[in-house]
């Protein structure tokens, strides 16, 4: 029992510490804790484009860490979070937004999900109107229970 | 019956596309505008320096590029050559690199560019939207980004990509 509580307590700790992890240098945070909390905000949704699936927050990558201080340079200089990004996007493109915007070449990425629920919905729809109720086509009753797989 | 096999292929057609384009490569918004301004002092060594009005006037060449960058490395030969040739002038831009280092790059390998600017701290590289390097501009004689290379230049780039460009934006500013 005693090693299991370990195990767990180690597992525990080891969560609890990868979280402490930043890649936020403290000398990089800003004393103004309003600031340093919009520049969080912020560079959690903007793309590191060295380790691309990672945000410039969470990235230990030298670009990376440069973007996070023209982040906080922008915003000490009195840049609005919109202003910001905007200036990021001018040199890297709409790519670096974790959360692409809503535009005329964009429709399709947010308009498929729809677009693919109803399709799934109406192919649903479609085979089960076709389906008979109770009986098969050969005549022989399908079995009452269905075997879960 | 075949729907769900057409999705199925569909799908795949989606992804073999997908496969083929190298998400390493991102598309610059700077193509077709104007150079950012910033204004370089020469690597250890040299004379001259960089800015953007020495882009202005002739079509150029602009490589960003680091004695620590092993692409930078494998590229080098064929700027090497292209300066032999004089065919356009390429400028280089030394990425946050110690400028001994870079001095000692130049020196030993040789210095193939015309003029080069020292960015130790990476900020102007940002403001050209550099985010690796190496990687390499095709600058028209007004000043615009026409193209950028991303990753070493290889001869067949040099001689397919990068020079008809040169060629097509020089005619293009003399018609």
């Amino acid at each position: 029992m005693n090693f299991i509580k370990l195990c767990v307590a180690g597992v525990v700790a080891i969560l609890v510490l990868a979280n402490v992890a930043f890649a936020v240098l403290p000398d990089e945070m800003l004393k103004d804790p309003n600031l340093e909390a919009r520049a969080r905000v912020i560079s959690q949704d903007l793309r590191c484009l060295v380790c691309q699936n990672q945000s410039i927050d969470d990235s230990n990558a030298p670009l990376a860490k440069d973007l996070r201080i023209i982040v906080r340079e922008r915003l000490t200089a009195g840049d609005t979070n919109e202003q910001v990004f905007a200036y990021v996007v001018a040199r890297y493109g709409n790519y670096v937004l974790l959360k692409p915007p809503l535009q005329t070449d964009t429709l399709v990425l947010w308009l498929m999900p729809f677009a693919l629920l109803i399709v799934a919905l109406g192919t649903v729809a479609f085979y089960l109107r076709k389906r008979p109720q109770f009986e098969s086509e050969d005549g022989i009753e399908p079995d009452a229970e269905i075997p879960r797989r | 019956m075949a729907l769900p096999a057409l999705g199925f292929a569909g799908l795949a057609g989606v992804f073999a596309l997908g496969l083929r384009s190298d998400p390493k490569l991102i598309p610059s918004p700077l193509i077709g505008l104007k150079v950012p301004k910033f204004d370089l002092p020469p690597v250890k060594g040299k004379t001259l320096g960089l800015s953007s009005t020495n882009l202005l006037g002739e079509v150029s060449l602009v490589n960003v590029f680091a004695s620590w960058c092993v692409a930078c490395r494998a590229e080098h030969p064929i700027f090497m050559r292209l300066s032999q040739d004089k065919s356009v002038p390429l400028h280089g831009i030394n990425y946050k690199d110690a400028p001994d280092d870079a001095a000692k790059w130049l020196d030993t390998m040789g210095d193939p560019y015309t003029r080069t600017g020292a960015d130790l701290d990476g900020r102007v590289a940002i403001d050209w939207g550099v985010y690796g390097v190496p990687e390499t501009f095709v600058v028209g004689a007004d000043g615009t980004i026409a193209y950028k290379h991303i990753g070493a230049v290889t001869g067949e780039v040099m001689s397919n990509t990068l020079l008809p460009l040169v060629e097509r934006l020089r005619k293009g500013a003399a018609a």
